[in-house]
């Protein structure tokens, strides 16, 4: 055969095998505190995580959960703010800090051989912080320009509202965050939120890289010392309550293009049907060759992109549908949205799609696993729902028996048009 | 350190093989030398668009991701004002199909007219996603004609405006393919748990048949030496004020380059940078400041933005920053401020060698610059530059004469 008939048949594929992760090594401090050790990878790096439950969820006033963890770099006992950016940017660490809905977070990324030297600078981030009134207003009002110009942008706007209409803006995971919300930011408030949830609370630390010598007993001396009392959780939760319309138009005038936003609550990662909705999703919006991206840019080309997915959160789950479409499609889009929905529901899935999706998700996966950090992800990912690293072997077995049947049927019971939310921030031109 | 073997094809392929067992997925970039600049100034946008049309089939195969996402493989691509940069990762077991997507493109692409068509329309809507719909979205619209007067760096790299795109032709795309997607203009690198001996046979049967059709000779007009200080304002629908500085500076192949880098980290790169310490914590001038560079082939730019806080004008904003420049052009900065912003960078270098993706890109990007083994070199020479190197980069760079402001005004409501 010449190269130019071999160029007309696609090579051999190999399908990729099951594979078990390990679970990550775990220790206990003295007091108490757990420690994770994902010891991977090739260069002489780590990242040492502290993972809080901390988050949104649990604050009694909007953004004191998120300002108690973006401050807390900004002065401690025997540190202020620029010493402690000067260390760390000093040993080339990187020290970064989020906070999500359920959990907050503090990470030190570090080359091994400065480790030592920037373990005193969590220890006191996490544990003395003095969140000073200067540099809180500071940051205070840095975000809160920053949310000024985030709120000209569609898909911020739509982003922002969209918890609150999936919730309702009385549950915790709906609250959401005005412009005048960041002028009752004080230290005291951030102060209280870390007492309550960092300061004695019990919390993980994850470790991952090429793990360093003497670690634990590392980790002990700057955090298994204090004593922890159990986190306080007893709060029930609040019932979803979305009053009013599921259609939401948001008027922004001048803009180009419009954001969808669509969706609805749904169960999390401990329902038994999680991981096969997963597939579905993913066959209808989570990848490049999705239903939606098939049909809205490759084959109309209303949008530079469209996706859905599924979020998971400790006691809830969102799904969603998002893009920013072109103003005077806006409408057009939504009609293709929507077609997609029906035939998921209605037709099963040809084999040759299924085939390829299966597969895509098993290379991804890989991809997913691939490395330290990533890891410590997946880690991240399971361990807060009482789940071990198992739940992806799981994955892959879930995603190799799936059937076209059990596609449709789930589709059918979750993909509900009638019970999503439709949220359009843009000009009004429909 | 990324231990690596180079060979060239007949045609002039350049490959490059970089071996790490210590993970299941391999990674393939192939780095074609064309990008913006190479662009007609009245068709602009172009090399972008055409990277766009690279994923809308070839000769043997329809749809470039269909086969791809079957492999179970992703993808991306890139383009810049230097470059037009295409990578996958896939389970190693399946590298062949790599070779024959990323061949059967290069050898010959389909010219679909649907596929013109739908990414005129993607790559407007992109164009209107990232640069018209999104406050401060127009900056380099406005800035690069100001900066650059002859060269082509005057447009970025989504063109000057939409219609450069919904007016291109099929014309122009199969000139454009037949002038630079070329085997002789391109870098070819594998990475992953692989043998050369492996790699060197699969580069010969996909690409080693395919032919040049075309070659790609520059001539890029130089850009003069800035003698005065531009000024440009203009006032937009956004909440709040900023500005933005550049400063004409070395290219990426010059011995300054690294001494640059590292002045524009002292300078406003994190929290503990001089412009974030004076300006944003304790003078309160700014919300947000933040310096870099533009790492180009041709002379680049060093660029300062920033939002000054709630109540500040941009005028004393401007004097400030200009105050901060000043100790840096005549005051030698002391070794330890030099030494954090080289440790950074050290670290930065390590962790930018953590995946097998990363490692291919670094490799192609030095294989372009000059040679692929300077991947290794980069740590020394940010190591090698003396406090002397930073005061005379400053001096020479961040000249009055030399900068260009704009001053971008949020309109009153």
């Amino acid at each position: 055969m010449t190269i130019n008939d071999l160029r007309k048949i696609a090579p051999g594929l190999k399908s990729i095998e099951r594979i078990e992760l390990p679970e990550p090594e775990k220790y206990l401090l003295d007091n108490g505190i757990p420690v994770f050790l994902i010891d991977a990878g090739t260069q002489e790096l780590s990242r040492v995580e502290l993972v809080y439950e901390a988050g949104s969820f649990h604050q009694s006033q909007v953004l004191q959960a998120f300002f108690t963890n973006k401050c807390l770099t900004e002065g401690t006992e025997s540190f202020n703010s620029k010493s402690i950016a000067e260390t760390i940017d000093y040993y080339g660490a990187y020290l970064k800090k989020s906070n999500e809905k359920d959990l907050a977070t503090i990470s030190l990324y570090s080359l091994n051989k400065h480790l030592d030297k920037l373990l005193p600078v969590l220890h006191e981030v996490a544990l003395k912080p003095t969140f000073p009134e200067g540099e809180v207003e500071t940051i205070v009002k840095k975000q809160q320009q920053e949310f000024l110009v985030n709120m000209d942008k569609v898909s911020f706007v739509a982003r922002h509202k969209f918890s609150s209409l999936i919730f309702g803006k009385n549950h915790p995971y709906g609250q959401m965050a005005l412009e005048g919300d960041y002028e009752n930011v004080s230290s005291g408030l951030l102060r209280k939120y870390f007492e309550e949830r960092y300061l004695g609370a019990k919390f993980t630390i994850v470790v991952s890289g090429k793990v360093p010598e003497k670690i634990i007993e590392k980790l002990n001396r700057y955090f298994g010392k204090h004593p922890i009392k159990q986190n306080q959780n007893s709060q029930e939760l609040p019932a979803i309550s979305t009053i009013g319309q599921k259609n939401q138009f948001i008027a922004k005038d001048g803009t180009l293009q419009s954001a969808l936003r669509l969706g609805n609550s749904i169960f999390n990662k401990l329902h038994p049907d999680y991981q096969k909705f997963k597939v579905v999703n993913t066959i209808f919006g989570g990848y490049f060759g999705s239903r939606l991206m098939t049909n809205i840019r490759e084959d109309k080309g209303y949008t530079y992109g469209i996706g859905s997915g599924i979020a998971s959160l400790r006691h809830a789950g969102i799904f969603f549908i998002a893009s920013e479409v072109g103003a005077d499609v806006t409408q057009k889009a939504l009609d293709e949205v929507f077609i997609e929905i029906e035939k998921m529901r209605t037709e099963l899935i040809p084999e040759e799609e299924l085939s390829l999706v299966k597969n895509y998700m098993a290379g991804s996966f890989l991809r997913s696993a691939d490395g330290p950090f990533a890891l410590a992800e997946l880690f991240k990912g399971v361990f807060p729902y009482g789940l071990n690293m198992e739940y992806y072997s799981r994955f892959l077995d879930t995603i190799k028996n799936i059937t076209a049947e059990e596609i449709r049927n789930l589709a059918v019971s979750y993909l509900q048009p009638d019970s999503m939310v439709r949220l359009i921030v843009g000009e009004n031109r429909i | 350190m990324i231990n690596f073997e180079k060979f060239t094809l007949g045609n002039g392929l350049r490959v490059i093989v970089h071996q790490d067992a210590s993970t299941p997925i391999v990674a393939m970039n192939i780095l074609y030398d064309v990008g913006a600049r190479d662009e007609d100034p009245d068709k602009t946008g172009f090399a972008h668009l055409f990277e766009h049309l690279m994923f809308g089939g070839s000769e043997n195969i329809p749809k470039y991701d269909v086969p791809l996402e079957r492999a179970g493989g992703e993808n991306n691509a890139f383009t810049s004002n230097d470059v037009t940069n295409f990578y996958l990762t896939l389970p190693k077991q399946n590298i062949e199909t790599a070779f024959w997507l990323e061949s059967d493109r290069m050898n010959q692409l389909a010219f679909s007219e649907k596929s013109l068509e739908v990414q005129r329309n993607v790559v407007s809507e992109e164009f209107r996603q990232t640069h018209l719909n999104q406050p401060y979205g127009d900056v380099w619209l406005l800035m690069r004609p100001e900066v650059y007067k002859v060269h082509p760096y005057s447009w970025p790299t989504i063109g000057k405006k939409i219609e450069h795109i919904t007016n291109a032709t099929m014309e122009d795309v199969r000139a454009f393919y037949g002038k630079y997607y070329n085997p002789n203009n391109a870098i070819l690198v594998v990475s992953g748990d692989v043998e050369v001996s492996e790699i060197k046979p699969l580069a010969e049967k996909w690409f080693g048949p395919i032919d040049n059709h075309g070659e790609n000779i520059r001539k890029i007009p130089v850009e003069p030496i800035q003698t005065k200080a531009r000024f440009l304002e203009v006032e937009r629908d956004v909440p709040i004020d900023a500005i933005y500085k550049c400063w004409h500076m070395c290219s990426r192949a010059d011995e300054k380059y690294h001494a640059t880098d590292l002045l524009s980290d002292l300078l406003g790169n994190g929290q503990s940078s001089r412009l974030y310490y004076q300006l944003v914590k304790n003078k309160k001038l700014f919300s947000e400041i933040n310096a870099f560079i533009m790492g180009s082939r041709d002379e680049g730019l060093l660029v300062l933005t920033g939002k000054p806080a709630h109540g500040k004008s941009l005028e004393e904003a401007d004097v400030a920053i200009n105050l901060e420049i000043e100790k840096l052009r005549t005051t030698l900065i002391a070794k330890d401020e030099l030494q954090k912003v080289k440790n950074k960078v050290e670290s930065t270098l390590v962790f930018s060698e953590m995946n097998v993706l990363d490692k291919a890109m670094n490799l192609a990007f030095a294989e372009l610059n000059d040679d692929a083994g300077d991947v290794n070199l980069e740590a020394g020479k940010y190591q090698a530059v003396k406090p002397e190197d930073i005061l005379a980069v400053a001096k020479n760079v961040l000249k009055l004469e030399n900068c260009t402001t704009l001053f971008y005004k949020a309109k009153k409501k």
